[in-house]
């Protein structure tokens, strides 16, 4: 299975868990089919940043991402190098946020928060009430304190997605890994989440896939484009300027280039 | 988007509301109604006793007889409610095993095919052998027919877990246990839910028949003995009872069921 690191991170001192990862000749395939799904795949994750994968559905950015997270580890062939800095196993290092934010519907919003404490190998047993503060500040910071008790159902899709990502939170991991968590909500709901999410997620390494020329622009500290039939990837340079960005003229040129070579995939 | 809620709540409280009152009293209006239709049958085309007693000589039949009518409820109530507790424990251990045990599945689904291809009644004079005259062969009659129903309808809500949810408690680092217990089983319960919901309303058929079969006490049994003795005011009142108490039975699973699933579409 690849070049896989298998010291544990969770061993490093808090302040160093900064972590950057690096892909180089990555290869995809499914075991049920025999073209490969992405090949030759040279991709830079640097610590503590936004990287952005950009690409139109089905290209197989959402696959890449899923191998990272350990979910198609009996479902694919993986060649190629994937490492990390400092050397670890992604494996305890990575929270996941879907398109869908998955929140369990028998669980009140605070239980859903705290879904993670529950699971894994080293259950937090230990302080409950301490746990529950920290969900509680968590939700205070999305905006959700007073829907602690409520259950999901009962919440709006924007406010759901919160959730989600106070439930990320939770899990204080070095590395998030988001598969289009904003591309269900509606373009303001989407525009506000995405700077609450920018702000909250400041000192993980992120690694956002999204089908969406502009979300991509804003919030990229580093932009790939993936394409091709098997895919692969390829940097694009984004403005200077500080993220989240303002979209001006420099940003637009960049969304109509990005267009156009994402209609040649279709051709 | 508070407004939504808001509205989102009042909507739920006219549902509950609505939930509340109306099943009963369409249930009384509906009985008054077959009543009324039964006593004109009666009345005009003037049946004899023995064949259609009128509503009026069944009541009298209820209150008179009142108290043996009352033991004998007790009876079949007590092998409904086991019946149900021990076909809803063997549905659920059923559908565990085929889910965990994939094997299992195919060694097991002919067994619970075939359960359900030999009529529960062609098998009764068997248990009757086996277990004697008793509550306990009529139990596992209810049983039997109250085990298929739940076992696929628990298979199928626990097989059908969203995807999302499992990838979502992977990348958590759940165990196969902790996934069962924190995320496939509470997934479930919506399915299950309508299992019982069946369950509940054919369990009462499992045991009148098992006591039409053999026994000497219970509804089924009374019934008999009054058919017997062609005291048909008799038999319609403990089919009256039966009735009442099925339905009674599935409207307390129905609310107990809300409480419990509030997230339940």
């Amino acid at each position: 299975m690849g070049m896989r690191m298998s010291v544990d991170c969770r061993s490093l001192p808090v302040d160093n868990r900064a972590v950057s990862i690096d892909i180089s000749g990555g290869y995809l395939r499914y075991l049920d089919v025999a073209e490969a799904t992405i090949s030759d795949l040279h991709l830079t994750i640097p610590a503590q940043a936004w990287t952005c994968i950009l690409g139109r559905s089905g290209c197989g950015k959402s696959s890449l991402l899923r191998y990272l997270a350990h979910l198609l580890d009996d479902k694919a062939e993986w060649r190629g190098e994937l490492s990390t800095q400092p050397l670890c196993d992604l494996k305890g290092q990575i929270a996941y946020m879907a398109q869908q934010d998955l929140l369990m519907p028998w669980l009140s919003v605070l239980d859903n928060v705290l879904l993670s404490t529950r699971l894994g190998a080293n259950i937090q047993t230990g302080d409950r009430a301490a746990l529950k503060i920290k969900a509680q500040e968590l939700l205070q910071q999305v905006g959700l304190a007073d829907q602690a008790h409520c259950l999901p159902q009962q919440l709006s899709g924007g406010m759901r997605q919160r959730v989600a990502l106070a439930r990320t939170l939770m899990q204080d991991k070095s590395i998030v890994l988001m598969d289009e968590p904003f591309s269900a909500l509606d373009a303001v709901t989407r525009y506000r989440l995405q700077d609450l999410a920018y702000r909250l997620l400041k000192d993980k390494t992120v690694v956002l896939i999204t089908h969406d020329p502009q979300e991509a622009i804003r919030l990229a500290d580093r932009l790939y484009i993936m394409q091709g039939k098997p895919a692969f990837a390829e940097l694009l340079v984004v403005p200077t300027s500080e993220t989240p960005r303002r979209l001006d003229a420099e940003c637009v040129v960049l969304q109509q280039t990005i267009m156009t070579r994402l209609e040649q995939d279709y051709e | 988007m508070s407004d939504l809620i808001q509205l989102d709540a009042i909507s739920r409280k006219v549902n509950s509301q609505e939930r509340l009152s109306h099943p009963l009293i369409r249930i009384l209006i509906s009985a008054m109604v077959i009543i009324g239709l039964w006593q004109a049958i009666v009345v005009i085309f003037e049946m004899p006793a023995f064949i259609l007693p009128s509503p009026l000589d069944v009541f009298d039949r209820l209150v008179e007889r009142h108290s043996i009518l009352l033991k004998h409820s007790w009876v079949t109530a007590q092998e409904i409610i086991l019946g149900l507790a021990f076909g809803l424990t063997m549905g659920l251990l059923f559908a565990l095993q085929m889910l965990l045990f994939k094997p299992m599945k195919r060694w097991l689904l002919p067994l619970l095919i075939a359960s359900q291809a030999i009529p529960v009644f062609a098998i009764a004079p068997i248990l009757m052998l086996w277990l004697g005259y008793g509550i306990a062969s009529k139990i596992v009659m209810a049983a039997l027919i109250i085990f298929f129903p739940i076992t696929i309808c628990c298979y199928d809500g626990l097989r059908n877990t969203p995807v999302g949810y499992l990838d979502l408690v992977k990348t958590m680092g759940a165990s196969k246990w902790q996934m069962l217990r924190h995320i496939q089983f509470p997934a479930a319960l919506p399915a299950l839910a309508s299992g019982i919901r069946v369950a509940v309303v054919i369990a009462p058929i499992g045991a009148v028949a098992g006591e039409w079969v053999g026994s000497s006490e219970g509804l089924g049994y009374l019934m008999l003995q009054a058919n017997a003795r062609m005291m048909i005011d008799e038999m319609f009142a403990a089919l009256f009872i039966l009735s009442a108490l099925s339905i009674t039975l599935y409207f307390v699973a129905d609310r107990l069921l809300k409480k419990l699933i509030p997230w339940e579409i």
